[in-house]
């Protein structure tokens, strides 16, 4: 098999006396879509939020395709291709679309030969471009985020993050706010990132989404991972013991 | 944040939109034809011209009051830090006269050196805000009370004068001196002129208003076109979504609030080529209208809307209010009263009209 | 889990309580540095003073534990001395007995206090504007109304009683003689007068009765209950069928009724009405008592104990700055700092003991 695109080693990470992510192991090949599972403080967010430079570790390594990295804030995840859609989405509301989209790495252009100003026509250029090719309807780039609908605002937050030419994509639970419609959008547009050999990790508590998806399963409980297993070969009550530790821990 | 209360249907109706966008240009226009017709004068290209210089120290805090604002924060030391400002660049212009230094190397010299120190104020804000995780409302607070104590202290509670009488050259003339059918002259008035003649001079842009709307156009500018603007936008509207894209929030911030400091600075050293004196109280009761400007302007104090536009607007409001009354004769206490009805009401319109106001890009 | 270690747990100590310690600590090292700190006429001094701040920092606390702010406090209390004061000139002029000059002068003086509170309070709780600005917008327009009042200038000739009742005392020990109780004892030689020692000042003991009352109110009342849960969480609090407009309006009321008292007390102990200058800064003192006592601007935390610490605390400094000869406006500064130190301090301290109330 070919070298992982993603290792974390024994990840640890605490919150004064709570241990969040306990030692945790995990890997994430290229082209294969990871299901990352777990009720609710399983450590599931926490753990993303350590290879997407939000959280630093308290133990244990990083390595992105083979070699050891350190993450001191989110801009060295993004650098490194590692793109995260959040839960809450992490859209400003009174930006508008393309705003959003470029949050942090805005174009510019030149302006009376030294000063950089915000070149507002490509954004709003790439931007289009992007979100055509996820065929998502948005009529006007340049309304406010706060006059989208749910799923909208979705859309332009997995239009930021595949826009990027991620080399990882992390999506935590990307079709909680979704209609059924937007939902298999979504799904659709995971397997075809998936076909270009991006490799996925996926937070979600739909089983549903997570069995249609994903290439592999792992699943944690309290902090550490409890049980790997391909999709193919196991079923959603399984999973469902696993999750809530109905069954016995075994790797 | 504030709910929408009225009917939707009454919102949509386009007139009633657009005087909500647009209500404070109105309110500046109703307030200039009422001065107008009952004030003496009040039109008159030195009445008008008073309004722009009146405008100044307000705006000038009220600029860097947007910043803070935007990022969804307050400054409540900029009243205290212009007069720390005052009296440092009054209290440098002499140390400096004194030193041999002629008054066209002192005063640049003092405001230069005013507008350094000025710095600090808003780098310790910045710290507090952004690095200690202190609210900027405390934060701030403290140090208004920290500026006031430093400045009394520097200057002895007294009122520092003393200073080179080109200071207050600068601080009150203008750039264009016309005596109609005479001549034209620059920056010096004319000499040797009858009385007459005298009269019926016109002096043309101040001198101070050239110098100062340089600084507020430039971060008008930066506000608007840059990177910097839109993360500033961008962390008052969402400092989650900020971190995780990558801005470094904290330094930024940090900058926000020297930012602020430089325009109190700036303020000051306004204040003390206009009046020729520095005092530490000479910032105080400008906060509240500064806060007033930026509200009118169209900034919500929850973070992410306001615009330098919006915040002139406000600024010549309370300007406008001001000269105004000195021309209706009105005692200057009921400035208190009106400014802060208008403030009342700028907010309650941003609360019937939310989604209107906030005209973020 | 690790041990915590006894180093940790020496600071959280001193973190939970460190309002109180530092007041300790104050008091232990003007004392020791100075001859004349630790007398009785000292600490009445530190007291007399204290109370106008503390019944503004009283009614700051209630309006910061629901989370808000009131900026007018200083100003309404200007405001308010100012009409009392005119009252009691007028009525005074007018021939009236002077008993009726004060009592008239005080109530009108607090019926209108309440007004500034009713105003804000209606704007933040039923026009939800911002507390910042609604108490910014009374600030200017009390501050204008007592400028407009009194012309710029201090309103004198009071009836002479006033001072008398503002800086009477609940008893008066003559050495070697005894007690007398609210009345200074007849007949004294000069000699005499200048032993006299006064207990308890009355605007001591009215400020003292005031907050009692309200500390009461804030712990073992359901309006003190609501008060803490509309800071918590508002929309938890409206859930639960508390009528949070209304009781915000009470709180703002409150706030401004506090400030009134303020500002009449004031009155009674100078002789004088005046408006409040700019520069006096006493909502600066009131709102950084109330977060040095353990409140939170975010609200839900914070008591009137705590805040009393805080009060002590800015006021002994002022006392002790003084005495030793150092020039007021360091207090300023000093005020600045144990605020900002106090927030800082709170963010690494998990839960603050306010002190008692």
């Amino acid at each position: 098999m070919a070298e992982p695109m993603l290792q974390v080693r024994q990840l640890t990470k605490r919150f004064g006396g709570l241990t969040a992510v306990d030692r945790v192991d995990l890997e994430v090949y290229p082209g294969e879509v990871v299901g990352l599972l777990g009720d609710n403080g399983a450590g599931k967010s926490t753990l993303i939020k350590m290879v997407s430079g939000v959280y630093h570790p308290d133990g244990g390594q990083i390595f992105f395709q083979g070699r050891e990295i350190r993450l001191g804030s989110p801009i060295d995840a993004l650098e490194l291709g590692i793109e995260t859609l959040y839960q809450d989405l992490a859209l400003a509301e009174n930006l508008n679309v393309y705003a959003n989209i470029f949050l942090g790495r805005e174009r510019t252009k030149p302006f009376l030969g030294f000063i950089q100003v915000l070149d507002h026509a490509s954004m709003h250029e790439e931007s289009k471009k992007v979100l055509k090719r996820l065929e998502i309807e948005i009529p006007s780039l340049q309304s406010h985020i706060k006059t989208l609908s749910g799923g909208q605002r979705q859309a332009v937050a997995i239009g930021r993050s595949i826009y990027w030419n991620a080399r990882l994509l992390i999506l935590d639970e990307p079709t909680a706010a979704l209609g059924v419609q937007e939902q298999r959008k979504v799904l659709d547009l995971v397997r075809v990132l998936r076909s270009q050999n991006i490799p996925i990790i996926v937070i979600s508590h739909q089983l549903f989404d997570i069995f249609s998806v994903t290439d592999r399963l792992v699943i944690m409980r309290r902090g550490k991972k409890v049980a790997e297993r391909l999709t193919k070969d196991t079923t959603p009550d399984e999973v469902v013991g696993l999750i809530i530790g109905s069954e016995e821990v075994e790797l | 944040m504030p709910e929408a209360s009225v009917p939707v249907y009454r919102k949509n109706f386009r007139p009633v939109r657009w005087l909500g966008r647009n209500w404070a240009v109105l309110f500046l226009l109703l307030e200039l034809a009422a001065f107008g017709l009952f004030g003496t004068n009040f039109f008159s290209p030195e009445n008008l011209q008073n309004i722009l210089v009146a405008c100044l120290p307000v705006l000038l805090l009220a600029m860097g009051e947007t910043f803070v604002i935007i990022t969804g924060g307050i400054d409540l030391s900029i009243g205290f830090v212009m007069g720390f400002a005052t009296v440092i660049c009054a209290k440098f212009m002499l140390l400096l006269q004194a030193a041999g230094l002629p008054p066209g190397a002192s005063i640049p010299l003092a405001a230069l050196i005013c507008l350094a120190i000025g710095l600090i104020p808003g780098l310790i804000n910045g710290t507090l805000v952004a690095r200690l995780k202190v609210p900027p409302f405390l934060a701030t607070f403290g140090l208004y009370g920290i500026a006031y104590g430093f400045s009394e202290i520097i200057s002895k509670n007294t009122p520092i004068s003393g200073l080179p009488p080109i200071a207050g050259q600068i601080g009150n003339e203008y750039f264009f001196y016309i005596v109609p059918g005479k001549a034209v002259s620059f920056l010096v008035k004319p000499q040797d002129l009858i009385p007459e003649q005298m009269r019926s001079m016109i002096s043309v842009l101040p001198i101070l208003v050239v110098i100062f709307f340089v600084f507020v156009a430039i971060f008008a500018f930066m506000l608007k076109r840059t990177r910097f603007g839109q993360h500033t936008y961008a962390i008052g509207g969402n400092m989650d979504a900020a971190v995780r894209s990558g801005i470094n929030v904290p330094a930024h911030l940090t900058w926000i609030y020297v930012i602020s400091a430089f325009f109190a600075s700036l303020s000051g050293v306004m204040f003390v080529l206009k009046y020729v004196t520095g005092r530490a109280d000479a910032g105080s009761a400008r906060m509240l209208d500064s806060v007033v400007a930026v509200v009118i302007g169209g900034a919500s104090l929850y973070g992410g809307t306001g615009t330098v536009k919006g915040t002139i607007i406000g600024a010549l409001i309370i300007a406008t209010l001001e000269t105004g009354m000195v021309n209706l004769l009105i005692p200057s206490h009921n400035r208190y009263i009106a400014i802060g009805v208008i403030l009342v009401l700028a907010v309650l319109i941003d609360q019937f009209f939310p989604e209107l106001v906030g005209r973020g890009e | 889990m690790r041990n915590r270690g006894a180093a940790a747990k020496v600071l959280t100590f001193i973190g939970e309580r460190w309002a109180v310690l530092f007041l300790l600590l104050l008091l232990a090292g003007f004392g020791l540095l100075e001859r004349n700190f630790f007398t009785i006429k000292n600490f009445s001094n530190i007291l007399y003073y204290a109370t106008v701040y503390a019944l503004l920092a009283a009614g700051e606390t209630f309006v910061i534990i629901t989370g808000g702010i009131d900026l007018s406090v200083g100003f309404v209390m200007g405001f308010t001395g100012v009409s009392s004061a005119i009252i009691m000139r007028d009525m005074h002029a007018a021939g009236r007995p002077e008993a009726a000059c004060l009592l008239v002068g005080a109530v009108v003086g607090l019926t209108l206090g309440v007004i500034p509170g009713l105003i804000n309070g209606l704007l933040v709780a039923r026009l939800r504007v911002p507390p910042f600005i609604a108490t910014l917008g009374t600030y200017g327009v009390a501050n204008g109304m007592a400028l407009y009042l009194s012309n710029g200038f201090p309103i004198t000739f009071l009836p002479p009683r006033v001072q008398k009742i503002g800086n009477s005392f609940l008893a008066y020990f003559l050495p070697g003689k005894g007690f007398t109780f609210f009345h200074r004892p007849v007949g004294l030689q000069s000699k005499e007068l200048r032993s006299l020692i006064g207990i308890v000042p009355g605007t001591v003991l009215v400020t003292a009765v005031v907050l009692l009352v309200f500390a009461f109110l804030l712990n073992r009342t359901r309006f003190g209950q609501h008060t803490y849960a509309i800071g918590g969480s508002k929309d938890a609090a409206i859930r639960s069928g508390i009528n949070v407009p209304s009781h915000l309006l009470r709180i703002y009321i409150l706030s401004s009724l506090f400030a009134a008292i303020a500002g009449v007390l004031y009155v009674f102990r100078s002789g004088i009405g005046n408006f409040t200058t700019m520069s006096a800064s006493y909502e600066l003192f009131a709102v950084a008592a109330v977060v040095i006592g353990g409140a939170s601007l975010m609200g839900g935390k914070g008591g009137l104990g705590g805040t009393l610490i805080g009060i002590l605390i800015l006021m002994t400094l002022e006392n002790g700055l003084n005495i030793a000869g150092i020039p007021a406006f360091y207090r300023y500064i000093a005020t600045g700092l144990i605020l900002i130190a106090a927030v800082v301090i709170d963010q690494f301290t998990p839960e603050r003991k306010a002190g008692g109330a």
